[in-house]
């Protein structure tokens, strides 16, 4: 799992030994037909459709108070996931980086569990135990707390299916690293947490800050979990997806595409401050992935 | 991930913050993830085995299992083909763009599943730009099970170029050089001395890409048909009893993909062990 | 952002409390309205005309939430604790699943509103290409080959059970009551089906903007605005022989609005539905109003004439036929066995 985001690592590049100029273009063209097909069409689509009536229709869409409230929530749930998220990465990789325990490898997979489970069982898991029939609805009611169909469930399914994001780039590189610069940090008489901040905070910031851009873009752009527990009330608990949902079964192609524009935006700055972060530092991000 | 020599509990260090770090880390996933998915397999397990059997024996509930294994598989199989080709093609060769490209293989990690799912809804239906060109042949994509996979070979794409790229960087020239040196044609070259140590980076992306696709569910329903039996995915199948009000069928399908799911990720790390193990410690 | 005066305190971690702590109360009184897939644009009209209405009457500011969704989803989210003040869904199924699986809703509720909680009713149409180009005319030309059907899932879709019912009320008549023949026209006509949303509003989708199939099975209503949406001069509706008298009923949820102190409006807010304006209005979008008289006459007159039949006497309640149809292992499930 741990390669499972990795950027590319930039390297002076050597001639190419062998393929002739017919092969090489033969694979690239390959290549590119694919990407096209599956890659760079659906993206396109996306933009066309929302300009489809053009700039003012675009930018009309974003008037809807319903499709604001939308946007705001999204930024709210990724403005608690992800830092959560981000805290409990940096605790998980402390504890598993930098200490040999038992049951080390056994966290290491459980960590890595959302992952791999189908985003409507995430959303499930939360119905089971907070709705109305579920193992803690009855005593949820008695003391009037909304988790399902309310902000904390929608927080809670991204949360759930973001978890893994931020500790998998950061433990194969504080793997890498050792702990031999901590302590001889600590020998020099720092404290354990000025230790962390000038010492382990430094190394690992870039693929800290990696990290949070793939959960951030992963947890505004949550649909199957999020669907599950939102209630879908306009206004009030439709994230950005959902509502790009609702415009499109609403037969408001264009909003819905606009909104999507949104999101695909920024999938595409994600994806310029990754390749910036690649750039400027990588060999720092290299080493990373050499573990 | 290093190679781990358990020890009796921990090993002594000299390092702080292991009881703070670990706690903190220990509660949050058994709060968020474990407690909740407990939950998920206690309420699957009350129902009693025979019941549970019969619901997932159930010839829907294996057809809807079948295609979202098989499409997977068959999706992470072209990944794995075509991955393997754009990593090479972006390691290897220079051309214009490929800085671009190579930022774009991300687009699928970052792009939210419901819009890539209309997106591709719209490419490949019937009067869709790809669509239109493969009725043409009479190939129907959008809404049959060719259009699950092409949605999970979109998920999937990045999962195998990421792990593959790294590993074609660090493949040495010098090997290449020998190889070709000592008359080895370039197709030899490649397929015996260039790939084999490709292999075991490209069974883990595979593996991701298989593992992702399993459970997608965003991007898959639009393009999918859901027609029982033919075109409706497991993650659906869950969706459509949870409306049913039948909780006990939703929570064993839930079950048997977790399972199903810790099984690959545990298969994953296997992997990865084995492929650190062959490739030395890169 | 609109969020609710809510009486109820959330609370939770520190950080998800923070999360429903903004937001200053913006209105006297909200009301959550959980309504099924095609009545969107009536009830975004309905809602201004009451809350101006009411505002007339009270003095009081009242806003109304929405979620609309496939009517099975939308029960189950209240079954599950959606705070829903009033359902308004496809069919008295769903409404009866809300009274039998929570205490939030008396079991007699169809009977607190007049004409079964039904203020409006629809009936089942077919949609198809212009100039009909597959000449259907009747329920027998769906199940012909080589016509692609689309209609939603019975199981999720409220509107597909109606349509379920219609063809299968057909199909007694025309074989005699011969029921292997009509399950065998049934497996037939949803053979000839290529995609199975989950809601009307996805099958919608599918066939007025990816142009899948020949016929779309929908709601009079849906049919009609699909027209007006994507252009009248791109599909022919096509009125059957027999259809089915669909009645969408309205209650209010009891227990959640008596909790958030909303009973009065919640019943003044259904009960509206049976006034002239929101007769009204139920007509103008394509809604057969159940007190005609209120209706202007234009609307009135684009509602076809026919033989209707009705889930109470055709088919015995709609216990009965989600017990024989819909539920797990029954005929609707026997369509997609695999037959050895």
């Amino acid at each position: 799992m741990s390669d499972a985001v990795l950027p590319a690592i930039e390297r002076p590049r050597a001639q190419p030994m062998g393929e002739s100029g017919l092969v090489k273009g033969l694979l690239i063209g390959t290549a590119l037909l694919f990407l096209t097909a599956f890659l760079f069409l659906p993206l396109i689509t996306v933009f066309l459709e929302g300009f489809r009536k053009g700039a003012d229709v675009f930018f009309d869409s974003f008037s809807d108070p319903d499709t604001m409230a939308a946007v705001k929530l999204t930024l709210l749930v990724a403005a608690i996931a992800v830092p959560f998220n981000a805290l409990v990465g940096i605790a998980a990789s402390w504890a598993i980086a930098k200490f040999n325990f038992a049951g080390k490898n056994l966290l290491l997979t459980l960590i890595d569990l959302p992952f791999s489970i189908s985003p409507v069982i995430s959303g499930l898991v939360y119905v089971l135990l907070f709705s109305a029939h579920g193992w803690l609805g009855p005593w949820l009611i008695a003391n009037d707390i909304e988790i399902i169909f309310a902000v904390p469930g929608i927080v809670l399914a991204t949360v759930f299916v973001t978890f893994p994001f931020v500790a998998r780039e950061l433990i194969p590189l504080m793997q890498s690293q050792g702990t031999s610069e901590e302590e001889a940090a600590l020998t020099l008489g720092a404290s354990g947490f000025h230790t962390f901040l000038r010492v382990t905070l430094p190394n690992i910031k870039w693929a800290l800050l990696y990290g949070v851009l793939l959960c951030n873009a992963r947890a505004m752009g949550e649909f199957g979990a999020v669907s599950v527990v939102s209630g879908h009330i306009r206004g009030l608990t439709n994230t950005m997806p959902l509502h790009i949902e609702i415009l499109y079964n609403e037969y408001n192609f264009v909003a819905a595409f606009a909104v999507a524009t949104l999101l695909a935006g920024l999938a595409l700055l994600t994806l310029v401050a990754k390749s910036f972060l690649e750039w400027r530092y990588a060999g720092e991000l290299a080493a990373s992935h050499r573990h | 991930m290093a190679q781990l020599v358990l020890p009796r509990l921990r090993e002594p260090s000299v390092i702080p913050g292991f009881g703070v770090a670990l706690g903190f880390a220990v509660t949050a996933l058994s709060l968020i993830v474990l407690i909740p998915l407990a939950a998920l397999v206690l309420r699957a397990a009350s129902i009693g085995p025979a019941e549970f059997w019969n619901i997932a024996s159930d010839a829907r509930t294996l057809a809807a299992l079948r295609l979202s294994f098989g499409a997977a598989f068959i999706a992470a199989l072209v990944n794995a083909v075509f991955g393997l080709l754009l990593a090479w093609v972006l390691v290897r060769y220079e051309f214009p763009g490929r800085r671009i490209v190579d930022a774009m293989v991300d687009l699928p990690f970052a792009l939210p599943t419901a819009v890539a799912g209309i997106a591709l809804a719209a490419i490949y239906a019937p009067n869709g730009i790809i669509g239109s060109i493969a009725g043409y042949f009479g190939l129907k994509i959008a809404f049959t099970p060719l259009g699950v996979t092409f949605a999970l070979i979109f998920i999937g794409l990045p999962f195998v170029v990421r792990t593959v790229q790294p590993i074609l960087e660090e493949v040495e020239r010098d090997i290449e050089e020998a190889a070709a040196l000592l008359g080895a044609s370039r197709l030899r070259t490649v397929f015996q001395v260039i790939l084999p140590h490709v292999y075991p980076a490209l069974l883990t992306g595979f593996a991701l890409a298989f593992a992702r696709g399993v459970g997608e569910y965003g991007s898959v329903i639009f393009i999918a048909g859901n027609i029982p039996m033919v075109s409706e995915i497991a993650p659906l199948l869950i969706v459509i009893k949870l409306e049913e009000f039948d909780y006990g069928g939703a929570t064993v399908i839930a079950t048997v993909m977790l399972a199903i799911s810790f099984a690959m990720l545990f298969l994953i790390n296997k992997l990865q062990a084995w492929s650190r193990r062959r490739l030395g410690n890169v | 952002m609109l969020i609710p005066s809510r009486r109820k305190l959330t609370l939770g971690a520190a950080a998800l409390a923070l999360a429903l702590s903004f937001g200053p109360a913006l209105a006297d009184k909200t009301l959550l309205n959980v309504s099924y897939d095609p009545t969107r644009e009536f009830y975004k009209e309905f809602n201004e005309a009451f809350a101006a209405d009411w505002k007339a009457k009270k003095g009081e500011v009242v806003t109304i939430n929405q979620s609309h969704g496939g009517s099975g989803k939308q029960a189950r989210a209240v079954i599950d604790g959606l705070d829903a003040d009033v359902v308004t869904l496809a069919l008295a199924g769903d409404i009866d699943q809300i009274a039998n699986k929570t205490d939030k809703l008396p079991k007699d509720w169809a009977s607190k509103l007049p004409h079964n909680s039904a203020p409006y009713t629809s009936t089942i149409v077919f949609l198809v290409r212009k100039g009909n180009p597959k000449g259907i005319k009747d329920w027998g030309d769906l199940a012909k080959e080589g016509v692609a059907v689309i209609t939603p899932n019975p199981k999720t879709s409220g509107g597909a059970r109606w349509n379920y019912l219609a063809a299968w009320a057909w199909a007694e008549k025309a074989f005699g009551g011969d029921e292997t023949k009509v399950k065998q026209y049934i497996a037939d006509l949803y053979r000839n089906v290529p995609v199975l949303d989950t809601g009307a509003r996805g099958s919608t989708t599918t066939f007025a903007q990816r142009g899948i199939g020949d016929v779309f099975i929908s709601w009079e209503n849906e049919a009609f605005l699909v027209q007006k949406e994507f252009g009248a001069d791109n599909f022919d509706i096509i009125v059957p022989s027999l259809s089915i008298k669909a009645e969408p009923p309205v209650a209010v949820v009891e227990g959640v609005a008596k909790a958030k102190g909303n009973e009065e409006v919640a019943k003044a807010y259904l009960e509206f539905l049976y006034s002239p304006a929101g007769q009204k209005l139920a007509a103008k979008h394509f809604f057969r109003p159940v007190d005609e008289a209120a209706a202007d006459p234009a609307d009135l007159a684009r509602f076809p004439k026919l033989e209707l039949v009705s889930i109470d006497t055709d088919f015995g309640g709609w216990a009965a036929a989600q017990k024989k149809h819909f539920a797990d292992g029954g005929v609707f499930d026997e369509i997609y066995r695999p037959t050895n």
